[in-house]
């Protein structure tokens, strides 16, 4: 079972549509449009597929809280924008099967009734995008998508599917934003009641995929429930698309069934730490999720589950890993940067809090902080969680929370013990006896 | 200046057009081609947007100042992006935006004066594992050391 591969079977030049074609291409699709749309969604939710995007929610579930009435148009979005840092797997679906995420478009246009799909990629990605629509014109040509698929399917379903280019923007893979970005405005969240599946592309009835996730559907079409919801963890099944970077040997993207073990993943997979270096911290799923400490690995799975009974979250399995040397106030810092420069500016806690963040660690960096710097930002953190319209709140306070509680002793070592007076104003008794440059001097 | 769009532009626009319901959605899309065919969004450009796609102008003027990869003002032909986020700073972003900015003499979003290069910092642009990485307008150049972006550097000067 551990060499199972849904997403990306190593079959060579697979982007081809007649290589495609050839492995059983557009069967499935072929298979689902003569089944019941209930049938579809059934089978999807039994198989436990769970989104890939960040939330892991309950692909069939999401899918089930579309209208069945036809009053109003149905739209599916799926999100490709892929900016979360530490991800990268998408683009390799792009690159490398194509076709199979077509595939699973048409069957989840099909189950949810509508009739156009829009694909939203990160515009940083353009030549991916060229990769994905010469893919989709093959498709149309031979008649899987658009109205020619009445005729090559034997069916009354149609629908078409078109690419939208984004600009650079972090927060349009948030759902919301993204909508908003789909429709030719700013990528601003939307507040949430309505849920896109009452409300969303154009005020319609709206369902927003992660592109790992729809292009695991026309397998589990194929093979059946069952055989899908036995792969991986039994909670979180199926096999994840886990994007390994910074101090590993063997960075990349790797196809393995969910659950595996983190240290199996940084030490077998992606063939240890440079230089035998001890691991100081792994952030296991993009840059959003909470920190791991390197010496509490042993015994962590790679499951949604798992990592939130280990105090972080599965993300978008991008596992970021930093050797003893890594200083960890400046990739905080770095962070921080990142969330401050990709707020949107809608919500004040989060427009000024990120800000703030990123000053007192920059304060910090400069050596001229104290402890009670490391207490403001976990006291900023904690006002932009859960005050926000979007999750980009959340995604920013957490790293620095968890960060500095714990790594609290390295943090410790950047800051001055108690508060410095300016010189005039200098109290004796309050100044530090032990002077820290020697530390500071390390950053 | 005045800004037209061409005739082949003007049709890739009604193509846009065509895979939304409303106008508006092809805004991001006509934007890219302004910018391919001017170098840049000017006040011009923006206006002639708003006019073929039928919607004001302060809906272009949004979009624009929103998105980064919108360019505001004319960049070089080579416009050079770094990403210096956390994947590539730990295998060293840092280091290759240093190197960039010492040997064109740019800091972030300068320009060249002879219009051949632009600088930019950018965010992850998901290459995570092939960092660290810079990418020349839309290619992208992975698994880079200093050495290697002093060459690609110096094939763009001399091509």
């Amino acid at each position: 079972m551990d060499n199972v591969k849904i997403v990306l079977p190593e079959i060579e030049n697979l982007r081809d549509i007649d290589v495609y074609i050839k492995n059983n291409g557009y069967e499935r699709a072929k298979k689902a449009l003569g089944m019941a749309k209930d049938d579809i969604i059934d089978i999807v939710k039994k198989s436990g597929l769970r989104g890939r995007g960040g939330a892991a929610f309950s692909t069939g579930l999401k899918w089930s809280f579309m209208p069945k009435s036809d009053d109003k148009p149905k739209y599916l979005a799926i999100n490709g924008d892929e900016s979360e840092p530490g991800s990268f797997k998408d683009r390799q679906i792009f690159e490398d099967n194509p076709h199979q995420l077509i595939e699973g478009i048409l069957i989840a246009c099909y189950a949810i009734g509508a009739k156009s799909a829009y694909v939203y990629i990160r515009g940083e990605y353009h030549n991916w995008i060229v990769m994905l629509q010469k893919a989709l014109d093959d498709a149309y040509d031979r008649g899987f998508v658009g109205e020619k698929m009445k005729k090559t399917f034997a069916t009354e379903f149609a629908c078409d599917i078109y690419l939208h280019k984004g600009a650079g923007a972090y927060i349009c893979g948030e759902e919301s934003s993204l909508m908003n970005s789909l429709e030719g405005k700013r990528g601003y969240p939307r507040v949430k009641p309505p849920f896109p599946a009452q409300k969303g592309l154009w005020g319609n009835p709206t369902t927003i995929n992660n592109v790992e996730t729809i292009t695991n559907v026309p397998i589990i079409i194929e093979k059946g429930w069952e055989w899908f919801s036995s792969i991986g963890a039994p909670k979180h099944p199926g096999t994840i698309l886990y994007g390994i970077s910074g101090h590993v040997n063997k960075p990349g993207v790797y196809e393995l069934p969910s659950g595996v073990l983190l240290t199996e993943l940084i030490h077998d997979v992606a063939g240890g730490v440079p230089g035998n270096k001890k691991i100081k911290c792994v952030i296991p799923g993009g840059s959003s999720m909470p920190p791991l400490r390197g010496d509490s690995l042993e015994g962590i799975r790679m499951d949604a589950d798992s990592l939130r009974e280990a105090g972080s979250a599965i993300g978008t399995a991008g596992v970021m890993v930093m050797d003893e040397d890594t200083n960890l106030l400046k990739v905080l810092a770095r962070i921080s940067k990142f969330y401050h420069h990709e707020s949107c500016g809608q919500c004040t806690p989060c427009r000024e809090g990120t800000g703030w963040m990123l000053k007192t660690l920059n304060r910090i960096i400069e050596g001229k902080a104290t402890s009670n710097d490391l207490d403001l930002l976990i006291d900023v953190a904690k006002n932009i969680e859960g005050n926000t319209i979007c999750a980009l709140g959340d995604a920013a306070a957490w790293p620095v929370k968890f960060m500095i509680d714990r790594f609290r002793d390295e943090f410790e070592k950047y800051v001055f013990k108690e508060v410095q007076m300016p010189a005039k104003n200098k109290v004796h008794s309050m100044r530090n006896t032990a002077h820290p440059l020697a530390d500071i001097s390390r950053i | 200046m005045a800004f037209t769009f061409t005739e082949e532009n003007l049709q890739r626009i009604e193509k846009a057009r065509a895979k939304y319901p409303t106008n508006l959605a092809a805004v991001m899309d006509t934007v890219y081609i302004a910018q391919e065919q001017n170098g840049w969004l000017s006040d011009e450009a923006m206006s002639e947007i708003a006019r073929v796609l039928e919607i004001d102008k302060v809906e272009v003027l949004g979009v624009v100042t929103f998105y980064t990869m919108y360019h505001k003002k004319p960049m070089g032909k080579h416009h050079i992006q770094v990403c210096t986020n956390v994947s590539c700073m730990l295998r060293g972003g840092y280091e290759l935006w240093d190197a960039v900015k010492d040997k064109l003499h740019l800091d972030n979003m300068g320009v060249s004066e002879d219009g051949k290069f632009s600088l930019e910092e950018v965010e992850c642009m998901g290459a995570c594992g092939y960092a660290p990485m810079i990418a020349v307008n839309n290619d992208y150049y992975e698994n880079l050391t200093k050495e290697k972006v002093l060459e690609i550097l110096d094939t763009l000067e001399n091509g």
